[in-house]
């Protein structure tokens, strides 16, 4: 099946191991996927900070790209989960309120565009693994099962809220990631706090009141006796990723809990190789966690350092009469 | 002359404002149709607290949502300008779903952030200057960069830690994750015509 992807900034730097992953399995799950021709940024949660109707235009830029650019089914698909509550919040909107409608579509015009609501249906990649295909396809295709792996899944929070759609029974209690890793044969972890919140933009903005909601993620992972997370949304995976040493500092603790898009799980389970899937990109690596079912990451390329500068004074020295063996 | 006894003296200092009368239900309503699309149903708030009870960033509120609902009703807009606590919405939605009354509780935080930047509220808010931040690169380049934004956002307000800070950076840019270079699309005049019509169209709030 074909369908329309919008991959979004961090997919094409930060989280290219997402991407990796995505297009490795692609084949074998029979999706297909084709990026939206000159997509821009959805604004994350910033643009729309400031400007109100431009910010909804620039989203809805996107929509009218992927409404010219339809063949096969008229679905969107989105990984990151910013852009996708940010695409299907828009095209909803622009559905229900008739003015919000004609200023986007005034604003669009004026670049030659038009975006008529409800000709593209916005989905999330999860969404569509697992309402769509379902667990049990994924389960036929594993052809390595990851035995003995200990993983929790971690929602974050816009693939299941505000859900403007109603993709989901429940925003607080999902069972879709669940789902995929009894279907990779990894062994569920209970994480209670797989919704929370894992601080989004906070480190920029006051980090300290960041590295304690990741605290409290990393730490409740670790006592639930996960070897790793899996994850959905880009800027979740950076936060507890990149951050984890500096939370490590702030609270005297000394975690290493490795964090991984659930792509990269289900590729592993098919038998692909760590590294076409971007295993090893992470910077809290997941090799030893990897290494308890036999799977090995490539070692990374020893970092070069320069040798330590000889600070001793110059002193005149002994020739050594018998040479280095006495 | 008959002794006339002194006026007693006003308090020294600020004048006291004069009393204002709360707005009615009705420009109430008027004014967050227009910061926020869809139906906001400020008006249905039972004022449970809901909201605040689920905020991830609460400790950091000078209000919680359920308090500035109040003052908005109350007609306190300056107070609720000056607010930081659109500011430090991460947009985790958790009160939006969590509130029995189903107010669009995310939406009118991000209405409120609009309404406060254009009225000039925000100097010197380090939210604030990541959003301009941010939304340069899109106005320029039609992609967010991020090696732009964190250099840009952290020589203006430089982190707590910068050792690792730059640990963390120069640890994504060796494993291919940081590029040097922003991306820019190929329909930037495009967009930038539709941004500027946008820009017209928003109402002045």
């Amino acid at each position: 099946m074909k369908y329309l992807f919008y991959p979004g900034c961090s997919l094409h730097s930060s989280s290219s191991a997402y991407l990796d992953s995505l297009i490795a399995i692609q084949g074998k799950l029979g999706l297909e996927f084709s990026e939206v021709e000159d997509w821009n940024c959805c604004g994350a949660n910033e643009y729309i900070a400031l400007h109100r109707i431009p910010s909804y235009a620039l989203i809805a830029r996107n929509l009218a790209l992927a409404e010219q650019q339809v063949n096969g089914s008229n679905t969107l698909v989105a990984a990151c989960s910013a852009c996708y509550v940010n695409l299907a919040r828009t095209a909803k909107y622009m559905g229900t309120d008739k003015e919000l409608n004609t200023r986007v579509n005034d604003a669009l015009a004026a670049g030659g565009m038009h975006y008529t609501p409800g000709s593209v249906e916005v989905r999330h990649i999860l969404d569509l693994m697992c309402n769509k295909l379902g667990a049990c396809k994924v389960k036929k295709l594993v052809e390595r099962p990851l035995t003995g792996l200990r993983v929790a899944p971690y929602y974050g929070c816009m693939v299941l809220r505000p859900d403007p759609d109603k993709r989901w029974r429940d925003p607080e209690s999902p069972t879709a990631l669940e789902e995929l890793i009894l279907a990779t044969g990894a062994e569920l972890i209970d994480f209670p706090l797989r919704t929370h919140c894992c601080s989004g933009h906070m480190p920029q903005i006051n980090t300290e009141t960041s590295l304690d909601l990741i605290h409290r993620l990393v730490e409740g992972a670790v006592q639930s006796g996960a070897d790793l997370l899996i994850t959905t949304c880009p800027l979740c995976q950076l936060n507890i990723d990149g951050y984890q040493a500096e939370m490590n500092k702030q609270f005297g603790t000394s975690h290493k809990m490795p964090i991984l898009f659930f792509t990269q799980l289900i590729g592993l389970a098919f038998g692909l190789s760590p590294k076409s899937l971007g295993i090893g990109k992470e910077i809290t690596s997941a090799a030893q966690a990897l290494a308890r079912i036999g799977v090995k990451v490539e070692p990374e390329p020893p970092v070069l350092k320069r040798p330590p500068k000889d600070q001793r004074l110059p002193m005149p020295h002994m020739p050594k009469p018998y040479g280095d063996d006495l | 002359m008959a002794n006339v006894s002194p006026v007693p003296q006003e308090k020294v200092g600020k004048a006291s404002p004069p009393p204002r009368t709360p707005p009615s239900q009705a420009s109430v309503l008027e004014f967050f149709r227009t910061i926020s699309p869809g139906l906001p149903q400020i008006e249905f708030c039972i004022q449970c607290g809901s909201c605040g009870g689920s905020c991830p960033a609460a400790a950091l509120l000078d209000h919680t949502p359920r308090r500035l609902f109040a003052l908005i009703r109350a007609g306190e807009m300056e107070d609720v300008l000056q607010s930081n606590t659109p500011w430090y919405c991460v947009s985790c939605y958790f009160c939006m779903v969590r509130c029995p009354q189903e107010i669009h509780i995310t939406d009118l935080m991000y209405g409120l952030k609009t309404l406060a930047y254009q009225r000039g509220y925000t100097r010197n808010n380090k939210a604030t200057h990541l959003s301009k931040v941010f939304a340069g690169y899109i106005e320029h380049y039609g992609r967010s960069f991020e090696l732009g934004i964190a250099a840009r956002h952290y020589l203006r307000h430089p982190p707590a830690n910068l050792v690792g800070t730059a640990k963390m950076g120069s640890a994504m840019f060796f494993k291919g994750r940081l590029h040097l270079r922003p991306e820019k699309i190929s329909g930037m005049t495009q967009l930038q015509k539709i941004l500027q019509r946008a820009k017209e169209l928003e109402t002045a709030l």
